[in-house]
């Protein structure tokens, strides 16, 4: 009997076919700076806890914290068990918390301390050392992006962003991704001097979504619904991220920067290539990436942007029983602040798929509910071989991915009203993959951190995208910074009155999600 | 909310099942398979439970066959469940008596979904060739669990006797993350073959008999299967490298460690997966699992028999 040969890359024990073996990362640690901000509490901390209470995280893992904070390595677990204990998804089991609490370090320094980045070097050698984590670190840059130059500095003075041989170094970095074009490269430089290109992942958590997975799916796996996806069929497409919270206590960090910056910019940009590109080669990062590109350079933007560009700022109003205040009552917001909360956006695309198909985008703050959809409205029949009266209320046949709440796809299409007369009206037809499909499949930054972990890049978004999507948003930027206040709209309202007018310009109305 | 339909026909459950979807509304929506449970009355509220969780992940008409009395008349009680009592489900009980007890087939054909996969699961004892029984061929996937059977090992033959494809068995699934540790354990540098493996488990636990035929037919190495008392389930593996031992411990059942040659130990969580997300797992997939039909039908063989001489000594 002569064993199986062993080599990189070749591991006999990985059988193509065995499609349930589950992929364990390589031992690593993650370096979590920003540890006391919203987003570590809600979302990273609780997904980490989640993959080790799956069985996806590599043994030996360790965590560690990074703050300006007088914590010992028990009070950061302390934190991050009541994170894990509010939000985390999976039930709380002992053994599995004290295991990972085992990894648990806390360095305490401000970004721009050289002496804490090198306590960070020896814990991380110490870790390395004791847990075996081998040299392969993740940075994870919960912060400000005004530190990101600061910090990623300094993670090259200590000599952290190279690591020793064979090991790998990877950053994380979320959103924004710059204000504007120039903001964007200078960024993009910055921390693509320390770290080279195919180690620096952008988290759009939208992209962890198994919903916006599942546009692929649904897009490429399928006979029925791409011939018609197409310009020939298809009258328009609608792309809503509404939220009914305001800003909240962020007022920092959003005044100025604005509902298109802080949405369309990533995640809606990035809804409107997965619908609108051409078939990928494969679904490899490279190939998936160079067909999302294709597509968001192919996206013009009208000539006329006073027609076809809106932005609103949430007023005074009910929302769902609730008096709620404006955005210009929100504390730490001036009176005077023009940015915008509402922001809703005509494009097209000039392919020969999508030739004369407009793309409405919008998002905002304060509005009727909180939902995230993708809705693809088809042409009417060309001819109806009924009475008038017969198809009065038939609207158009409609895809709608619903991506968020309540994840699935829904069908509208024109249904005979029963009875004697014939009628056609609009019904629905809806699929969900189970109301708590929520509850037990896994969240996107659980995918997304596992994604980093095995260093499997396609559903991070690449820095050439990031580009062309400012491209996209920094002419209407432009042209809004010449234009004045907002128009307000009513909190609990679907936006401002200029919107609707856009859509009726063009003979369409907005969804109602 | 539970329905009991005592001395019924199919006839009058489908019609019941197709009036509440109407009262009731979207809650029949999106099914993607009916899940077929054939156990005795001491075992059919446990599996029901369990079913109902797993349908969180897989929506699916759970239908459990509980067969009864074989004398006396022939008599179909159902029972349906929707709503806060069913999961993310609807639940149909059918119990059998008399000579329809027998004729389990004939009541479920009415009752499964149009156009969707038919899974069937035995929590329990299975027919002895699970594959050709009468429920069995109407199913896509046929889920065993060799480890309730009262003597596991001649199980696991039996099952290896009558593999067809679509037969998939409780004791493998349990060890999945096992078998994903180690497979990511030969990820990582050095790069030399598997010279040799020891499995160490219960001697009645038959997860660690196919833990030991994966090893032993993926990695064409001798592996021996050290034998512990009954009831301890699976305690380690160890994989022999010319630079030495990678070896895989759980001694308490709960938290492992994985210790490469010359470097530190590591510790992770690996308990007993709970049987829910066995099933789970198991509805995730339903095409034939070949790695399973491999290790069944030849590594089980190949599996060193010295091992099985100790068992004998001990």
């Amino acid at each position: 009997m002569i064993p199986t040969a062993v080599a990189q890359g070749q591991n006999p024990l990985r059988d193509p076919q065995d499609k349930r073996l589950p992929r364990i990362a390589g031992p690593c640690s993650l370096v979590l700076f920003g540890v006391t901000g919203d987003l570590a509490h809600n979302k990273i901390m609780p997904a980490i806890y989640d993959l080790a209470n799956r069985g996806l995280l590599p043994p030996g893992f360790s965590l560690v914290g990074f703050a300006r904070r007088g914590w010992t390595h028990a009070d950061f677990a302390k934190i991050v068990r009541e994170s894990v204990r509010a939000h985390a998804r999976t039930p709380f089991h002992q053994e599995v918390w004290r295991n990972l609490a085992e990894g648990f370090r806390f360095v305490e320094g401000a970004f721009d301390d050289a002496d804490a980045f090198d306590v960070l070097r020896e814990t991380l050698q110490e870790v390395d050392k004791e847990r075996g984590t081998s040299g392969n670190h993740i940075f994870y840059l919960s912060i400000p992006p005004a530190f990101f130059s600061t910090v990623t500095q300094q993670l090259d003075r200590s000599g952290l962003s190279q690591g020793i041989e064979g090991a790998w170094q990877r950053v994380v970095i979320e959103k924004p991704f710059g204000h504007d074009l120039d903001s964007a490269r200078e960024l993009n430089s910055t921390v693509g001097s320390v770290f080279a290109s195919d180690s620096i992942f952008r988290i759009d958590h939208y992209l962890g979504k198994e919903t916006v997975q599942n546009l692929l799916a649904l897009r490429f796996a399928n006979q029925m619904f791409e011939p018609i996806w197409n310009a020939n069929y298809v009258d328009h497409v609608q792309i809503t991220m509404a939220e009914d919270i305001g800003i909240g206590g962020r007022a920092g960090y959003y005044d100025g920067i604005g509902a298109a910056r802080d949405v369309i910019q990533n995640h809606l940009l990035q809804l409107l290539a997965l619908t609108a590109m051409e078939k990928p080669v494969s679904f490899q990062a490279h190939d998936l990436r160079s067909e999302k590109e294709k597509v968001l350079s192919a996206v013009r933007l009208p000539e006329d942007l006073a027609t076809s560009t809106v932005r609103g700022q949430y007023a005074r109003g009910w929302q769902g029983g609730e008096h709620v205040g404006g955005y210009l009552d929100e504390e730490g917001i001036q009176e005077t602040s023009t940015t915008e909360t509402y922001a809703a956006l005509k494009v097209e695309i000039d392919t020969r798929r999508w030739a004369g198909v407009p793309f409405y985008l919008r998002t905002g703050k304060r509005l009727g509910k909180r939902v995230t959809e993708i809705a693809v409205v088809f042409k009417r029949a060309p001819h109806l071989p009924f009475d008038q009266t017969a198809t009065e209320e038939l609207g158009q046949n409609a895809i709608v991915i619903r991506v968020q709440p309540d994840e699935g796809v829904t069908m509208r299409f024109g249904s005979k009203v029963p009875g004697n007369a014939m009628e056609v009206r609009d019904v629905t037809m809806d699929f969900g993959y189970g109301s708590s499909f929520t509850e037990s499949s896994p969240e996107a930054y659980e995918r997304l951190i596992l994604d980093v972990m095995l260093g499997d890049p396609p559903l991070f978004p690449r820095h050439e995208e990031v580009e062309l999507a400012w491209r996209i948003l920094d002419p209407v930027e432009a042209f809004w910074a010449t234009q004045g206040r907002p128009d307000p709209y009513p909190a609990g309202g679907w936006g401002p009155e200029c919107a609707d007018v856009m859509m009726r310009r063009d003979g369409r109305t907005w969804r109602k999600p | 909310m539970i329905v009991d339909l005592p001395g019924t026909t199919t006839a009058a459950v489908n019609k019941y099942l197709v009036k509440l979807r109407h009262d009731i509304g979207a809650m029949t929506l999106g099914r993607v398979l009916t899940l077929v449970i054939v156990v005795d009355e001491a075992g059919a509220e446990a599996a029901i439970e369990v079913a109902n969780d797993a349908s969180r992940q897989h929506p699916c008409r759970v239908i459990a066959v509980i067969s009864g009395k074989k004398s006396g008349a022939s008599r179909l009680d159902a029972q349906i469940r929707v709503g806060g009592d069913a999961g993310a489900s609807e639940v149909v009980v059918l119990r059998l008596f008399g000579a329809l007890a027998g004729h389990g087939h004939s009541v479920l054909v009415p009752l499964l979904l149009p156009d969707s996969p038919v899974v069937a699961w035995w929590p329990r004892e299975a027919p002895l060739n699970v594959s050709e029984s009468a429920i069995g061929q109407m199913a896509q996937r046929r889920i065993t669990d060799a480890a309730e059977a009262s003597n596991p090992q001649a199980e696991m033959r039996r099952r290896a006797d009558s593999y067809q494809p679509g037969d998939t068995d409780l004791a493998w699934t349990r060890i999945t993350l096992w078998r994903g540790l180690l497979a990511a354990a030969l990820d990582q540098p050095p790069y030399q073959p598997v010279l040799a493996a020891d499995v160490a488990g219960a001697s009645d636990s038959p997860s660690a008999d196919l833990m030991a035929g994966w090893l032993a037919q993926a990695l064409q190495c001798p592996v021996t299967r050290t034998r512990t008392p009954a009831g301890t389930g699976m305690t380690s593996v160890r994989l022999t490298r010319g630079s030495g031992n990678i070896d895989l411990l759980r001694p308490d059942g709960a938290v492992a460690t994985l210790s490469p040659p010359g470097q530190p130990v590591r510790r992770i969580s690996l308990g007993r997966r709970e049987l829910a997300e066995c099933l789970a797992d198991e509805l995730h997939r339903l095409d034939p699992d070949e790695v399973y039909a491999q290790t069944l039908t030849k590594g089980l063989a190949l599996i060193d028999a010295p091992a099985r001489q100790k068992e004998s000594k001990s």
